[in-house]
């Protein structure tokens, strides 16, 4: 046992935080890129996004202070409280929130500011899972388990998709991968996956293709087993109808759910990526011109304030989901997969550093906090360069917006205080 | 610690995946990413060549260009202004304003659209001046058709704006724009319009122009429309017009030659004119609306009738080829044709005896002949569907009961019955060839459009083949198409001809033919008449011809809607063309004078009356 110092640096992962700093950094020059205006003004300024943004780097380093210097035993015990709390600032963003572009997501702060709890849910959420999971009683092979931990991911994922933000909502589906580490059984996953592989193929080829082919699948394995293996198929013949009757509904539900409850708009979302329809003029134009975007970027990139569509603010939203596009446009093909790497030994490394946790409880917050970055990393830049549909969802560090940059970075600097820690606590 | 491994493996699989797509955009420059037209940094300037010119076979201007300028908008660029002002000076109202703005909007903030069409020559100096201060929209010069003979306009066609099906369907197009939509317009469109020029203007980022894109490596000129000769008469075309006013129908007159197209005319007709200018949409849709006289139906290339007695020129040939008949057999007619015990076929040759050969048969149009013809051709075969389809391949051969597959926009397949057809039309019966004996007189089901008919004519006058007929002489640099001089033989032998010409020189020469009154002195001429019963009310007037008779140098098919018998219209309409066509005037006053005033209205008056009352 080593004695404990009064540094609160002692201990931490300077890999994460260069990292951390890194992505700050590279993240700002591109805000700034996309936002900078044709009148010379200060950089630190309310009147220019890079310039808040800017303030609000500032800021965050006092949050890092605070951060390393509460104890690290207060997150896991105060875990609940801080959860409730966060559902509560989610709660009353209905009677109190202001709504922005058609979403009632942000708490007004006065002047400039304003905050967006949804940001900080994520870092509460994921204490609140590793809570739970942490508990010894827990098992996840327990249906009744299963259905905590799944109440507890629901409910933020639910009141934000009411404000309605169901991109950012997106993220806590991503949780079954930390459940899944812990414990729950595969077939949650392998249903995930072909539940999405239905739903795609459905919008692809419509209900009635994907129901022939379901069918034709069914029939042959119903023949083969009956022939082949008669003692299986006596016993499995009910399960095995029963399932195509189970997938033979979803389907249809999912004809129905894409037809007649998506809007028009997200229809066109996804007609646009699986390449049904092309309209590069109004719906489609997002999406077309941040590949444009990208792709005028080429091998080297225009260079930092050199990208013509990016000085010329083509394209929309730029600073915020659209990020990645400065990066594609100003620093090309050397740039922007520096960038997809620079994520990925992030997501890595933070999963490097859970794995080595010594207590439970450390372990699942890291693991959830690696997954929360990987999901909005993937969906972002997937989105981005057009291989998903438009999801409005930020860039960890690099879309603007004060509310994300703090909500990832307590996210992140929990964990480094909780490693920091590892040696000697438990 | 396998479970700890799939977020890794799942968070390196996706990086190595959007690094290849990276890769695929970046580096490899996908085609489908035209990063040129999508640039917005990027402006995109078009250079509108003049579109080529027509001339008639003798060289005159049939369609020129006029200069015409369009108020254009790129919507993003326009700011507040006042637009009572800029209304009242493109003369629209402020309500036509927003609705025009909101269709462009739509359309695209950053690419152009047309605001205003047209605006004449006067209101363009006016506004050259005030238009700066009005920022977004912008003047373009564009030149539109103009027509310095007011006629033939079913075969010039016209131009109209595309619209957005026609814009999804070809990419050059863009809205705004023109493209061919009928006629000569729209077949040779490509060569007329010639390919524009497209220049690139760099922009900076506070969107002002800094010079050409990449040093203009990549614009490209304008590559000029080419004129295009017609094989059209102009003189005759015309004249032909006049010869049809107040009539409905048809003329198609072609060079036997050669299958050109000399005249084709189709009435009522228009003023090609009206097809031009900001009144274009409104003329248009009044034509278009006018579903009693059809003026954009083009008759002579759309309008399916039964040819008549002109076919019989046909049913001869197919008999003397496939040897049931010579040129000295007989018949005997005295008033109808009987087959069968109670089945008989009325004739109105008036001769009441026998010793009816091919000849007179001819020129006196005798039923009785041909529907022995006919039968006998059928009957020579085992079964009556064989008989049928050599007797039906015969007709084809002439270029009819399909399309010319020619230059022209517009067509009709016109029909030629085979045995399958019978065997569809009969299907639990025997059939036999005297259950479609009217046939054999161009009735029961044959139809044919005019120009297949004056086809058939030019092919008869050629002894045995034609030339696929066509519209277009030559095009500045460009040979005119294969198809075009591929001469097309008939399965009649040449020597069959002589002796059927023999008989339609006669229904001009003796004195009992059916078109004696119509004969031109100093002309051999060789017609038929023909008078094709109409369900809907009275008969059409139908003739063809072809003269000289020895190296013939026109062909021409008359068809005039409603005009009771062959040779009160038709006929001398045929004859004062081919008069006009050879010798430059005519020498019958009376008669072009008769058929000038001549009118038909009070017959499509009556006959509308007629099915208007059928209908109540």
């Amino acid at each position: 046992m080593r004695t404990r110092g009064n540094n609160i640096f002692k201990g931490i992962d300077w890999i994460l935080v260069l990292s951390y700093l890194v992505l700050i950094f590279i993240g700002w020059i591109n805000i700034y890129s996309a936002t900078i205006t044709e009148d010379v003004l200060p950089l630190l300024n309310f009147e220019t996004e890079y310039g808040k943004q800017l303030i609000w780097i500032g800021l965050s380093f006092p949050l890092i202070l605070i951060i390393l210097t509460i104890d690290s035993k207060f997150y896991e015990r105060y875990s609940s409280l801080i959860y409730l709390t966060s559902m509560l600032s989610l709660l009353l963003l209905f009677p109190l929130g202001k709504n922005i572009n058609g979403a009632t997501s942000w708490y007004n702060l006065g002047g400039v500011f304003s905050l967006q709890p949804s940001e900080f849910a994520k870092a509460a959420t994921a204490l609140a899972i590793a809570k739970l999971v942490s508990d010894k009683s827990f098992n996840l092979q327990k249906l009744n388990t299963q259905l905590q931990s799944f109440t507890v991911l629901f409910i933020p994922a639910i009141l934000i998709t009411l404000q309605p933000d169901p991109g950012s909502a997106l993220v806590y589906t991503a949780f079954i991968f930390v459940l899944y580490r812990e414990g729950l059984p595969f077939y949650h996953i392998t249903i995930g996956f072909i539940s999405i592989a239905l739903f795609l193929a459905t919008l692809y080829f419509g209900s009635n293709y994907v129901l022939y082919t379901i069918s034709g699948i069914f029939v042959v394995l119903l023949i083969y087993l009956s022939v082949k293996r008669e003692k299986a198929f006596k016993r499995n013949w009910l399960k095995i109808i029963g399932l195509f009757v189970l997938i033979s509904i979803y389907i249809f539900s999912v004809n129905y759910v894409f037809n007649e409850v998506f809007q028009q708009r997200h229809r066109d979302r996804f007609n646009i990526v699986l390449g049904k329809s092309d309209d590069v003029k109004s719906i489609g134009y997002n999406s077309d011109q941040a590949i444009s975007t990208i792709v005028s970027g080429g091998l080297t990139g225009k260079g930092f304030l050199e990208g013509e569509r990016t000085q010329g603010e083509f394209v929309p939203e730029q600073q915020t989901d659209y990020i990645f596009t400065v990066v594609g446009e100003e620093w090309g093909f050397l740039g922007s997969s520096a960038v997809i790497l620079i994520f990925a030994l992030f997501c890595l490394r933070i999963l490097f550093v859970a794995e080595r946790q010594k207590s439970k409880f450390s372990r699942v917050y890291g693991y959830s906090i690696a997954t929360i970055f990987f999901t909005h990393f993937a969906v972002n830049i997937g989105m981005v360069i057009g291989i998903l549909p438009t999801i409005g969802i930020p860039l960890p560090f690099f879309s603007y917006g004060g509310s994300g940059l703090w909500g990832f970075t307590v996210l992140l600097f929990i964990f480094i205080k909780l490693d920091a820690n590892r040696s000697y606590e438990w | 610690m396998k479970r700890a491994g799939l977020l890794s493996i799942l968070i390196v699989f996706i990086g190595v995946i959007f690094i290849a797509r990276l890769f695929y955009l970046q580096v490899l420059n996908p085609p489908e990413t035209d990063l040129l037209r999508n640039n917005p940094s990027i402006k995109v300037k078009f250079d509108y060549p003049e579109r080529g010119y027509i001339y008639d076979r003798n060289g005159n201007l049939l369609v020129a260009n006029q200069l015409s300028y369009d108020i254009m908008v790129i919507p993003r660029e326009v700011k507040p202004l006042d637009t009572l002002e800029f209304c009242s000076l493109l003369k629209i109202t402020k309500e036509e304003f927003k609705i025009k703005f909101e269709r462009a909007y739509k359309y695209s903030t950053r690419i152009p659209s047309t605001f205003v069409a047209q605006v004449s020559k006067d209101d363009y100096a006016y506004l050259q001046e005030k238009m700066h201060r009005f920022k977004g929209f912008y003047i373009q010069k564009r030149s539109l058709r103009e027509y310095p003979v007011r006629s033939a306009s079913n075969v010039l066609g016209y131009i109209s704006e595309v619209n957005e099906a026609m814009i999804n369907k070809n990419p050059y197009y863009q809205l705004g724009e023109l493209i061919g939509t009928a006629g000569i317009e729209k077949t040779y469109e490509t060569t007329l319009r010639g390919t524009k020029g497209v220049k690139f203007i760099q922009r900076d980022r506070f969107n002002k122009e800094i010079g050409p894109y990449r040093n203009g490596s990549k614009d490209t000129t304008a590559i000029p429309g080419n004129d295009v000769t017609l094989t059209i008469d102009s003189q005759l075309q015309k004249y032909g017009e006049q010869l049809m006013i107040n009539k409905r129908g048809g003329i198609v007159a072609l060079e036997p030659s050669t299958g050109e197209i000399l005249a084709l005319v189709s009435t009522p007709t228009y003023d090609p004119n009206l097809m031009v200018g900001r009144e274009r949409s409104k003329n248009f849709t009044k034509l278009y609306l006018d579903t009693i006289n059809k003026p954009l139906l083009d008759r002579g290339l759309q309008a399916q009738y039964p040819p008549g007695s002109p076919f019989k020129i046909l049913t001869a040939l197919a008999a003397l080829e496939e040897g049931v008949i010579t040129k000295h057999t007989t018949v005997s007619c005295f008033g109808s044709y009987r087959y069968g015990a109670t089945s008989s076929m009325a004739c109105h040759c008036d001769v009441y005896g026998g010793g009816i050969n091919l000849n007179k048969g001819m020129y006196r149009s005798c039923n009785s002949y041909f529907a022995n013809a006919y039968r006998k051709s059928i009957e020579k075969y085992p079964t009556a569907e064989e008989g049928m389809n050599v007797w039906s391949d015969h007709i084809k051969s002439f270029g009819l009961g399909n399309y010319l597959n020619n230059d022209l926009s517009v067509g009709q397949k016109g029909l030629v019955p085979d045995g399958d057809f019978y065997n569809q039309w009969y299907p639990n019966v025997r059939w036999q060839a005297t259950y479609n004996i009217s046939n054999a007189i161009g009735q029961g089901e044959i139809l044919t459009t005019p120009i297949q008919l004056a086809n058939m004519t030019a092919t008869v006058a050629n002894r045995g083949f034609y030339y696929t007929p066509h519209i277009v002489k030559n095009i500045k640099g460009k040979e005119i198409d294969e198809r075009f001089v591929t001469k097309r033989v008939t399965t009649v032998n040449q020597s069959h001809f002589e002796p059927v010409i023999d008989g339609l020189f006669n229904v001009f020469e003796n004195p009992r033919g059916t078109a004696a009154g119509s004969r031109v002195n100093g002309i051999a001429i060789c017609g038929k008449t023909g008078t094709a019963e109409n369900p809907h009310g009275q008969d059409h007037s139908i003739f063809i011809a072809f003269a000289p008779k020895d190296n013939p140098k026109i062909a021409i098919a008359v068809f005039v809607e409603n005009g009771y018998w062959g040779s009160r219209w038709a006929g001398p309409i045929a004859t004062l063309m081919i008069e006009q066509y050879l010798n430059g005037e005519t020498s019958r006053a009376y008669l072009e004078k008769r058929m000038f005033e001549g009118s038909l209205e009070l017959e499509y008056l009556k006959q509308l009356k007629e099915e208007t009352e059928l209908e109540n």
